[in-house]
C-alpha cells in the first residue's frame, strides 16, 4: 500500500476549490491552509505558457520533517501518508524550515498542521475532500501498488514531473505535464 | 451639502466585530487573530447530519447537500451526486457557500432610517415596526400614483417572492440586472437566428464536443460550474480550444490556438470565418439547405470580408484565421462557437451574438451532438392564489418606442425612469432592491445616485450590509440560502429537473426568509388571498405532490431527474424540424431586425479607442468570486481579498509601475477610483488594455473584510454604448489611467 496523487496540470483551472474544500473539510483555521494553487508563466505576449497547478505535502518516502522531528510527533503511517501527532508536537517548527515545498504551517492552537492526504476519509474508502471536490477532475489518487488505482493509470499512460526532484525526498505528489 | 439620501455609514448600529485582514496562510503563519465565529467545528465528526439545498452564490444553482454539526451549526457542503448543474462537485464559492452563513458581517436586524443629530443614521427596529412602515409607505406611493411606480430590481431567490408580492399589488415592474448588464445580447442575437435564445444554464454540448470557440469567454475563470466540469472532460478527449481573448485567459492556456485580438473588433473577426468557411465551401451543405434562409445573401454580404481585411482590424494573422476556420469545420457538427455569457461589451453586442449564431449555423452545430442541444424544464403547477390585477401600464411603456426587442426588462431603464422629465411620463417612485448590489452592479454611477435621490422611498433586502443598503429607508435581513426554504429549482437541462432547497439550520440572528416578509407585507396591504398559505413549506410539499413526488421523498434526494417529453435532444435529422421564427427556418438574413430598421445582416463597425496614457478597461471573474457578493465572505476572501490591475510589463515600464504597487485609477470622464488597487505586472494582457475582477473596491465599512479592498470596475463604467436593438449596457468603452498620488488627499486631509 502506497498512497500517491497525481495532477493534470492541463485541466486545473486553478480555482482554489481544493483550497476551501480542505479547509471546510479539515478545520483548517481561516487564514491557513494545506494546499494552494500555483500559477508559473513563461514567455512574453502573445507568446506564453502558463501551469497551474494545485499543491500540498508531498508524503515523501524521505521525509525531512520527519527525520528532524525531534520528538516523534512527525511520522509515517501506513500507506506512506506524513502526518503530525498533535499532543507530541511543540511546535518548535524545524519540519517548517525543513520541508522543501513549504508544505506545514503553525496551527494557532500550537502545533504544526499538514495535509493528511484526508487520512480520516481513507480509512472510510473515501477519497481526499480536495480530489472529490475537484469540478475539472484533475487529482487522480489511489495506491500505486495496485496498478488499477486511478493514479497508477494515470502515471502509466501520460508523462509527468515530481517537484523538486534535486531534494532527493522521493516525493508522491506527480503532475501530468 | 447634506441631501436625503446621504450615504449613510451604518456606524452607529455596532454590527459585528472587526477581524484583523488576514491573507492566505502561506504568508500568515504564526498570525493568531481568529475570530471564533469563523472557525468551524471538526467537519469529519460522524455526527454530522445533511440536508438538501441548492446553492445562491450564483446562478448556476448547483444542488448540494449541507452538513450540520450537533449545535446545528453548517460546518460543509458537498455537492449533490445526481445534480447536472455539478455531478457531486461544487466550485469554490458554493463550497465556500459556508461563509454566507458564517459571515459575522451579515445584517442582524430590521433597520430603519432616522434623523439623527448628526444628520441621518439607521435604527435597530423590530420587525412589526419595518414592515409596518414598509406596507403603509408601499400603499401610500401606490395611492397616490399607482402600484406601477414601484418597481424592483433583483436577483436571485428572494426576487421569486418579493415579485409575486409586487405582482399581487399590481405592478409588474420588476427587473434583474443580468439581462441588460449581462446576457440579453445573447438572447436576442440567437432568437433573431434560431427562433431560441441561450437560457441558463447553457445547453452547450461541451462534454462532446470536438471543438469549442471562446470569444472573451473565460470558462474556467467563470466558474460556471457545469460548462468549467464538461470544458475538462473535452480536454481530456482531446477537443480542440480556439480562445479569443487580449488577455490570456486561464482558457486561453489550455487552448491549441489563442487569438490576442484587439478589443473591439470581435464581430470582424467573425465575418472574416463566416467568409473562409463559405468561400472554401467549408459549411454543412445538408444542413444549410434544410434549415437556413437567407444564404446567398449572406454571401454576398461577406464576399469582401477576407482573412486580409480582417488582419487590419484585428491584428489576428490571416493564416491563422484561415487555420482557425478550416478546424472548426473539420470538427463540425461536434463544434461550439460559444455564446458567452456576459457579453454587454460595445453595443452592437446583439450583432456580435447575431454573428456568433449565424456561425454556428453554418457549421451545423445547433442541435446537434457536440454542439448546442435542446434543453428541457420541468413545469411545476403555480400553488393556487388569485390571479393577478391588471398593471394599467409596464417596463415596456417606460422606453418610450426605444429597444423593440428587449425581451426581459432593462434596469438601465428602470434607473433613467426614476429621475423625473418631460419625456418621463411612466415614472418610478418607489424602489424595492432584493439580493441585488446596484452600486457595484450598474454603469453609470452619477445616473444611479440621480435616481436614489429622486426616488421617494427604497426598501433593500439582502442578507449582508452591502452598498445599496446605505441609501435605503427599511433594510430588511435576510436570512441565507441555508436557512430557508425556496422556489423549488427547475432550470432546464439535457433532462428536466427538480432540486429542493430546505432550511438546514435555523436563521442566525433576527434574519427572515423573504418567503415569511412579503406574506407578511401582503397581510398588511390586504393582499393576505395572494398567500393562502401559513409557512412556505406547505407551497413546497404541495407544488411536489402535484407531481408525484413528496416533501419526504424529496429531503432525502434532494433532486429528481423526470423524463423528457418534449422531443429529442438533437435534431432529428430524418423528420422535419421547424424553428420558431417567422419563417420556420435558421434566418442568416433577419427580416425582423430589417423592419425594424436594424441590420439585417451583421456589420463591423469601429470603436472608440483609448486616447494616449489610456487602457481599455477590460473586467471579468475570479474563479472564487461572484457579483460583489463574495468579496466580504471569510472562506472566499482567504482566497483572494483584493483585485488587482493588470498591467503589461511595457506599459509598466512607461510608466515605472512595480509589481505590488497601489495605484489609483482614473477614466476619461475624470471618474477617480475611490481605493488604490494593486499593479499586477504580467505578460497575460495586451499593452492597450488593463484587466480587473469585478466585485471589489467595496465602500461600506461594515463589510469588514471588503471595505477598500481593491477598485470597483463599475465606478470606472461612466460611459455605455447602449445597444439600439434591446437596450443593453455596453461597458467596455472605458479607459483608464493610472495616479501615483492619491487624488483624494484634500478631501481628506
Amino acid at each position: 500500500m502506497r498512497y500517491a496523487m497525481a495532477i493534470d496540470t492541463k485541466k486545473c483551472v486553478g480555482c482554489s476549490d481544493c483550497v476551501v474544500a480542505c479547509q471546510t473539510e479539515n478545520d483548517v483555521p481561516i487564514g491557513f491552509c494545506r494546499d494552494w494553487i500555483v500559477e508559473v508563466m513563461d514567455g512574453s505576449y502573445p507568446n506564453l505558457e502558463m501551469e497551474l497547478r494545485s499543491e500540498r505535502c508531498n508524503h515523501c518516502d524521505n521525509a525531512p520533517c520527519v527525520r528532524c522531528c525531534p520528538t516523534g510527533a512527525s511520522h509515517i503511517e501506513e500507506g506512506g501518508v506524513v502526518k503530525v501527532k498533535k499532543h507530541r508536537c511543540i511546535g518548535c517548527g524545524a519540519c517548517i524550515q525543513s520541508c522543501p515545498y513549504d508544505a506545514r504551517y503553525s496551527h494557532p492552537e500550537g502545533y504544526v498542521d499538514k495535509c493528511t492526504f484526508c487520512y480520516h476519509r481513507l480509512v472510510k474508502g473515501e477519497k481526499p475532500a480536495c480530489v472529490s471536490v475537484c469540478p475539472t477532475k484533475c487529482m487522480y489518487f489511489g495506491d500505486l501498488d495496485d496498478e488499477n488505482s486511478d493514479v497508477s493509470i494515470a502515471l502509466r499512460n501520460r508523462k509527468h514531473k515530481v517537484l523538486a526532484p534535486e531534494a532527493g525526498t522521493k516525493p508522491h505528489i506527480f503532475y501530468l505535464i | 451639502m447634506k441631501t436625503r439620501r446621504e450615504f449613510i455609514k451604518i456606524s452607529s448600529i455596532g454590527l459585528g466585530s472587526l477581524v484583523a485582514g488576514v491573507g492566505l496562510s502561506r504568508w500568515s503563519v504564526g498570525n493568531t487573530v481568529i475570530d471564533d465565529l469563523l472557525k468551524p467545528s471538526a467537519a469529519s465528526l460522524p455526527s454530522l447530519k445533511r440536508f438538501p439545498t441548492y446553492c445562491e452564490v450564483c446562478f448556476w444553482k448547483c444542488a448540494g447537500w449541507a452538513y450540520t454539526d450537533e449545535s446545528g451549526k453548517v460546518v460543509k457542503i458537498i455537492g449533490n451526486e445526481e445534480d447536472p448543474h455539478c455531478n457531486g462537485r461544487l466550485c469554490p464559492r458554493g463550497t465556500g457557500g459556508v461563509g454566507m452563513y458564517n459571515d459575522p458581517d451579515r445584517l442582524k436586524t430590521p433597520l430603519i432610517r432616522v434623523d439623527g443629530k448628526d444628520g441621518q443614521t439607521f435604527r435597530e427596529a423590530t420587525w412589526d415596526e419595518a414592515l409596518d412602515l414598509v406596507a403603509s409607505r408601499l400603499k401610500a406611493i401606490a395611492d397616490e400614483h399607482g402600484p406601477e411606480s414601484i418597481g424592483m430590481f433583483n436577483h436571485g431567490s428572494p426576487g421569486k417572492h418579493f415579485g409575486h408580492l409586487l405582482k399581487s399589488f399590481g405592478s409588474s415592474n420588476i427587473v434583474a440586472p443580468s439581462y441588460a448588464q449581462c446576457r440579453g445580447p445573447r438572447e436576442v442575437g440567437f432568437e433573431m437566428t434560431f427562433g431560441q435564445g441561450v437560457g441558463s444554464p447553457e445547453p452547450t454540448d461541451i462534454r462532446d464536443t470536438r471543438c469549442l470557440v471562446l470569444i472573451g469567454s473565460h470558462i474556467g475563470e467563470n466558474m460556471h460550474n457545469g460548462q468549467v466540469q464538461e470544458m475538462s472532460d473535452a480536454i481530456d478527449k482531446g477537443a480542440t480550444i480556439i480562445t479569443v481573448d487580449p488577455r490570456f485567459s486561464t482558457a486561453a492556456s489550455k487552448s491549441k490556438y489563442w487569438l490576442p485580438i484587439k478589443p473591439s473588433t470581435d464581430i470582424a473577426l467573425l465575418l472574416s470565418w463566416i467568409h473562409v468557411i463559405l468561400y472554401e465551401d467549408l459549411f454543412d451543405k445538408e444542413y444549410v439547405a434544410k434549415y437556413c434562409t437567407g444564404f446567398d445573401q449572406l454571401k454576398d454580404h461577406v464576399r469582401n470580408m477576407t482573412p486580409e481585411w480582417a488582419y487590419g482590424i484585428t491584428t489576428i494573422k490571416p493564416d491563422v484565421i484561415r487555420a482557425t476556420a478550416r478546424e472548426m469545420a473539420d470538427a463540425a457538427p461536434s463544434v461550439i462557437v460559444h455564446p458567452g455569457r456576459h457579453v454587454t461589451w460595445y453595443g452592437d453586442d446583439t450583432q456580435r451574438a447575431r454573428t456568433v449564431a449565424i456561425l454556428n449555423a453554418l457549421l451545423g452545430s445547433w442541435g446537434r451532438r457536440g454542439g448546442f442541444y435542446f434543453k428541457e424544464e420541468y413545469k411545476l403547477p403555480d400553488f393556487p392564489h388569485l390571479p393577478y390585477p391588471k398593471p394599467k401600464w409596464s417596463w415596456k411603456d417606460m422606453h418610450n418606442g426605444r429597444y423593440p426587442l428587449a425581451g426581459l426588462a432593462l434596469a438601465n431603464v428602470f434607473v433613467d425612469a426614476s429621475i423625473p422629465s418631460e419625456d418621463n411620463k411612466h415614472q418610478l417612485k418607489a424602489w424595492i432592491v432584493a439580493g441585488t448590489n446596484l452600486p457595484l452592479t450598474m454603469p453609470d454611477r452619477p445616473q444611479l445616485m440621480k435616481a436614489l435621490e429622486a426616488i421617494d422611498f427604497l426598501v433593500a433586502v439582502d442578507t449582508m450590509p452591502m452598498e445599496i443598503c446605505s441609501y435605503a429607508d427599511v433594510v430588511l435581513p435576510e436570512c441565507t440560502y441555508l436557512e430557508r426554504y425556496d422556489e423549488i429549482r427547475t432550470e432546464p437541462h439535457r433532462e428536466p429537473y427538480i432540486a429542493l432547497r430546505m432550511p438546514v439550520t435555523a436563521p442566525l440572528y433576527d434574519s427572515k426568509p423573504a418567503s415569511w416578509m412579503t406574506r407578511e407585507l401582503a397581510t398588511r396591504m390586504g393582499l393576505a388571498d395572494f398567500f393562502p398559505w401559513n409557512d412556505y413549506e406547505e407551497v413546497v410539499s404541495w407544488q411536489l405532490e402535484q407531481v408525484g413526488t413528496s416533501l419526504e421523498e424529496m429531503k432525502v434526494k434532494g433532486i429528481k431527474k423526470f423524463e423528457r417529453s418534449k422531443g429529442a435532444l438533437y435534431i432529428n435529422e430524418s423528420g422535419d424540424h421547424k424553428f420558431h421564427t417567422p419563417s420556420g427556418k435558421i434566418e442568416l438574413y433577419s427580416h425582423q431586425l430589417e423592419a425594424l430598421g436594424f441590420d439585417a445582416m451583421p456589420k463591423y463597425t469601429a470603436h472608440p479607442e483609448p486616447s494616449a496614457g489610456f487602457y481599455r478597461l477590460i473586467y471579468g471573474r475570479a474563479p472564487m468570486h461572484t457579483f460583489s457578493r463574495t468579496a466580504n465572505n471569510p472562506n472566499l476572501t482567504d482566497l483572494m481579498d483584493e483585485n488587482t490591475v493588470w498591467v503589461n510589463p511595457k506599459v509598466a515600464d512607461l510608466w515605472n509601475l512595480k509589481k505590488d504597487q497601489y495605484v489609483w485609477l482614473k477614466n476619461q470622464d475624470g471618474s477617480l477610483s475611490s481605493f488604490p488597487v494593486k499593479v499586477r505586472v504580467t505578460e497575460r494582457i495586451r499593452w492597450d488594455s488593463v484587466y480587473m475582477v469585478h466585485g471589489f473596491g467595496h465602500s461600506d465599512k461594515f463589510l469588514t473584510r471588503a471595505y477598500g479592498r481593491g477598485a470597483s470596475d463599475s465606478e470606472m463604467i461612466t460611459h455605455v454604448a447602449v445597444d439600439p436593438i434591446m437596450g443593453g449596457t455596453g461597458m467596455r468603452g472605458n479607459f483608464v489611467t493610472f495616479l501615483t498620488e492619491n487624488p483624494h488627499k484634500e478631501e481628506t486631509a
